[in-house]
């Protein structure tokens, strides 16, 4: 008997949990609110057959648990049950699974008009790059990183030069814009992590990888690493602000670009060819 | 329908190979020591896989004292940190499940309940051992060189887990720690080889493929899985240690450490995680189905009915195994790798969702209408149900590839494996110790540590790991030793990860009782008689218990019929053996 009010009581204790939780995710800042209702779909049907299994085992514990004298039944198989559960449950991961793809799909197909704007994460800092007048980001290559040079923009390439370079973790991000993040790493693995975005996708030193948003919201948000990147990576924090156009322009203003910070042998020095991204 | 007739059997084949004798040891060392008889090694496998295992515990306890209490301890700093929670991933994994389910489980079961004298290569199985003992060993020496053992997380990526930025990385640890995987997976290879090859040989006369019990099915997948699983993970420790010793770039690209431009250049971080999940995921079902097959056995017995659907059963074991070949990069959502693998990823993860809940159903039904014993392992058995469902519908959430992308890295991934492949195979792992040990040792376990120890560890890991999603769900990262100041995490956060941190503290207890009770039912438990179970399957058959060297008697045993006739209708007895010819017995079948 205490078993099948231990089961009963995890039921229906998850369920009370699940209710009544302080703990829930943040309000979100970004179009992702689909992602979200995925979520809430995900937690209606897990749950109800989290119960719908738990309370059905409890009942044969409570309605078949040993007697004197009882005997259990002999059935092997019943193929017509089988079959009909099998139907069922496959329904079921349709059902998540379909709507799942779709949203994928909206995830990784980036508007044409969405605007660029570089992340480049080293252990245990962030660093940013904006496309500047020309609205192009020039080349890139790690192995052009230098003091003068912090994110490795190739010299040669004329779109770098007034590619805005903002050596500081905090980012400035306009508000109601597409916006496409380009995901670099100079050194170890790292994940560009804004819970409010609900988007985040790793970084890999060699590659390029991205995301898109569009912000909904203006306010402060916290940049996080989600991918172990070694002893400092509780640590790697930063500041990204969703602001108004005007507020944005503001701050951009105050922004140097790449040709402003760079002394001016940049271009005459740099040999090694960029493979850009 | 399964082989449940027993009128006419035309299984049972005349002998066609004579038996040949077993290599019968006569001294110390090589019955015991160095022994080729796979109960001995069994005991060899658990016994170090166990105490392993406890060190992994006395791990959590440092990892939950951090978060539950940050900065209480001087000597946990992020470095030691990382390498806790490196090692306890690590070590629960692979030295742990892997290695108590395959060479502890497998080695004793697989020779009885197939009614053979032994595995089939008895000295390459003793090697097995040995080799595993030394990659332990190996394991072991990492805590103790300077600089201390790997802290690059138990996925070990690089670049990070060969780059100064990572604890172990200078020393010998990341180095010892591939040097262990490999000698791991050598020695696995050579159990695994014998294992399955027992199963397709060496079943005695009447045991067909259709009367195997769940357990050996369970058990023979996913030793076939790992055969085919471990060899990419072999290959990328290689690769990895050539990368870190010889300076090769197969994983590494042109990179910076700390400012410095270093010579590697050209290689792939991405490869080494599809080599390492081509291995990492089959390797969740390495531990999930023989866990799996214990349990479908532990219920029937205990259900005194037989497992509903055996077919469907066997099946569903076969298929998650074939499956679980092509749902790697459900690990790799957010990796970095093309986004269409999303595509083909979530619909391959969703699907083995099915065959999974098959099972499910099954074992609750199996339970309808049954004479439900509530022994200690039928509790476990329970236990093992609540927290699998549990932790394979949060699974759902995580396969599902554009919802994984919010969950990923936090707390809520954590919550959730730790619910599927931690807790739930150790509850099977405690459920089937408390069902084999009265024919390990002759003696029962103590019952009421037993209940004790079901009750504290089941209610203490459902309130551990229940609301650790809720800490992911908030958007905790996982791998982080402090919360920090960032504004979206609330202060109850702390006084949530504190009584988790509790909970796991009691759970952690109740594991030393268990282990108390291991050591004293040795010599005090119960004498167990040779079928305390009054089970069917051929292990209780023996006519010595423990059974001697060769297992079985001067003959071996014939089986006639299925391993599940529990109740059988027209029978005197609620279950007749396997090796029962049964003439009585008229089974009779509803569908």
């Amino acid at each position: 008997m205490a078993v099948v009010i231990l089961l009963v009581l995890v039921v229906l204790g998850s369920v009370l949990f699940h209710v009544f939780s302080p703990w829930w995710w943040t309000e979100i800042a970004t179009n992702w609110s689909v992602i979200d209702d995925m979520i809430s779909v995900t937690f209606w049907i897990t749950g109800a057959v989290f119960a719908a299994v738990i309370l059905f085992m409890a009942y044969c514990i409570f309605k078949f648990q040993h007697t004197e004298g009882r005997v259990a039944a002999y059935e092997p198989e019943n193929n017509k049950l089988e079959i009909w559960l099998t139907i069922i449950t496959s329904l079921g991961i349709t059902a998540l699974l379909v709507p799942g793809l779709v949203v994928w799909f909206q995830f990784v197909t980036v508007p044409g008009i969405a605007t660029e704007v570089e992340v480049l994460a080293q252990q245990w800092y962030w660093s940013y790059r904006l496309p500047g007048k020309d609205g192009k980001l020039g080349m890139v290559d790690n192995r052009l990183i230098s003091n003068e040079n912090p994110l490795g923009i190739n010299p040669n390439d004329p779109y770098g030069q007034d590619d805005v370079v903002i050596d500081s973790d905090a980012l400035h991000l306009p508000i109601g814009k597409p916006i496409k993040m380009l995901l670099r790493s100079a050194d170890v693995l790292h994940d560009y992590y804004v819970p409010e975005f609900r988007a985040k996708m790793d970084m890999v030193p060699g590659m390029v990888t991205y995301f898109w948003i569009e912000p909904t919201r203006t306010g402060e948000f916290d940049v996080l690493c989600a991918e172990l990147c070694g002893t400092g990576h509780y640590m790697m924090s930063g500041k990204v602000f969703i602001d108004t156009q005007e507020d944005y322009e503001l701050w951009l203003l105050e922004q140097l670009t790449f040709a402003e910070i760079s002394p001016s042998e940049n271009l005459s020095t740099a040999t090694v060819v960029a493979d850009g991204n | 329908m399964a082989d449940i007739h027993t009128k006419t059997d035309e299984h049972i084949t005349p002998t066609e190979v004579a038996e040949v004798e077993l290599y019968h040891a006569t001294s110390f060392w090589t019955k015991y020591i160095f022994s080729q008889d796979a109960k001995v090694i069994a005991i060899q496998y658990s016994i170090v896989a166990i105490a392993i295992g406890f060190v992994a515990l006395a791990l959590s306890s440092l990892i939950r004292l951090q978060l539950g209490f940050p900065h209480l301890f001087e000597f946990i700093t992020p470095e030691t940190y990382y390498q806790f929670v490196t090692m306890h991933g690590m070590i629960m994994v692979v030295y742990l499940l892997t290695a108590l389910f395959l060479g502890g489980f497998g080695n004793y079961l697989i020779p009885l309940m197939i009614g053979a004298r032994d595995m089939v290569f008895p000295y390459v199985n003793m090697l097995s051992f040995w080799i595993y003992f030394l990659a332990v060993i190996v394991l072991v020496v990492s805590f103790f060189v300077p600089g201390g053992p790997t802290g690059a997380g138990w996925t070990l990526y690089p670049p990070q887990a060969i780059l100064s930025g990572t604890p172990g990385s200078q020393g010998a640890g990341i180095i010892l720690m591939l040097a262990s995987l490999a000698l791991f997976i050598i020695g696995f290879t050579m159990g695994g080889l014998n294992y399955v090859v027992t199963v397709l040989q060496g079943r005695t006369r009447g045991m067909t493929m259709m009367r195997l019990p769940l357990t050996i099915w369970g058990i023979f997948t996913a030793t076939v899985l790992a055969l085919l699983a471990f060899p990419a993970l072999l290959v990328a420790t290689v690769m990895m240690l050539f990368d870190r010793v010889l300076g090769t770039s197969f994983f590494m690209p042109s990179l910076i450490e700390f400012g410095e431009h270093l010579s590697y250049g050209g290689g792939s971080p991405i490869m080494f995680q599809h080599l390492f999940w081509f291995f990492g995921h089959p390797e969740v079902y390495i531990v999930a189905l023989p866990a799996f097959g214990i349990v479908s056995d532990l219920i029937s017995v205990n259900a005194r009915k037989n497992i509903f659907g055996y077919r469907m059963m066997v099946w569903a074991i076969v298929g998650i195994g074939g499956l679980s070949f092509i749902v790697w990069a459900h690990h790799m959502y957010v990796s970095g790798m093309h986004p269409f693998f999303g595509f083909f990823f979530a619909t391959t993860t969703l699907i083995i969702a099915v065959p999974t809940a098959i099972k499910v159903y099954n074992w609750v039904l199996t339970l309808w209408r049954g004479d439900i014993h509530l022994t200690t392992p039928m509790l476990f058995s329970i236990g093992f149900i609540v927290t699998f469902v549990n932790g394979g519908l949060t699974g759902l959430f995580l396969g599902n590839v554009v919802v994984d992308v919010p969950l990923s890295d936090t707390m809520f991934v954590v919550a959730h494996f730790h619910m599927v492949m931690g807790v739930a195979p150790v509850m099977v792992i405690m459920g089937a110790i408390y069902h084999w040990y009265p024919k390990i040792t002759g003696r029962m376990l103590n019952d009421a540590m037993g209940k004790f120890h079901f009750w504290v560890t089941f209610v203490g890991s459902y309130l551990i790991f229940f609301p650790m999603h809720y800490v992911g769900l908030v958007g905790v990262p996982r791998r982080y030793p402090e919360l920090g100041d960032a504004a979206f995490i609330p202060e109850s956060v702390a006084t949530l990860n504190a009584f988790i941190s509790i909970s796991a503290f009691v759970v952690g207890f109740a594991q030393i009782v268990f282990l108390y009770n291991l050591i004293r039912s040795i010599r005090n438990g119960k004498h167990a008689g040779s079928n305390p179970w009054r089970a069917t399957t051929l292990e209780w058959q023996t006519a010595q218990t423990p059974p001697g060297h060769g297992n079985f008697g001067d003959e071996l045993p014939i089986v006639y019929r299925w391993p599940y006739d529990y109740s059988v209708p027209g029978a005197s007895v609620d279950f007749i053996a396997q090796n029962d010819p049964g003439t009585g017995a008229k089974p009779e079948t509803t569908s």
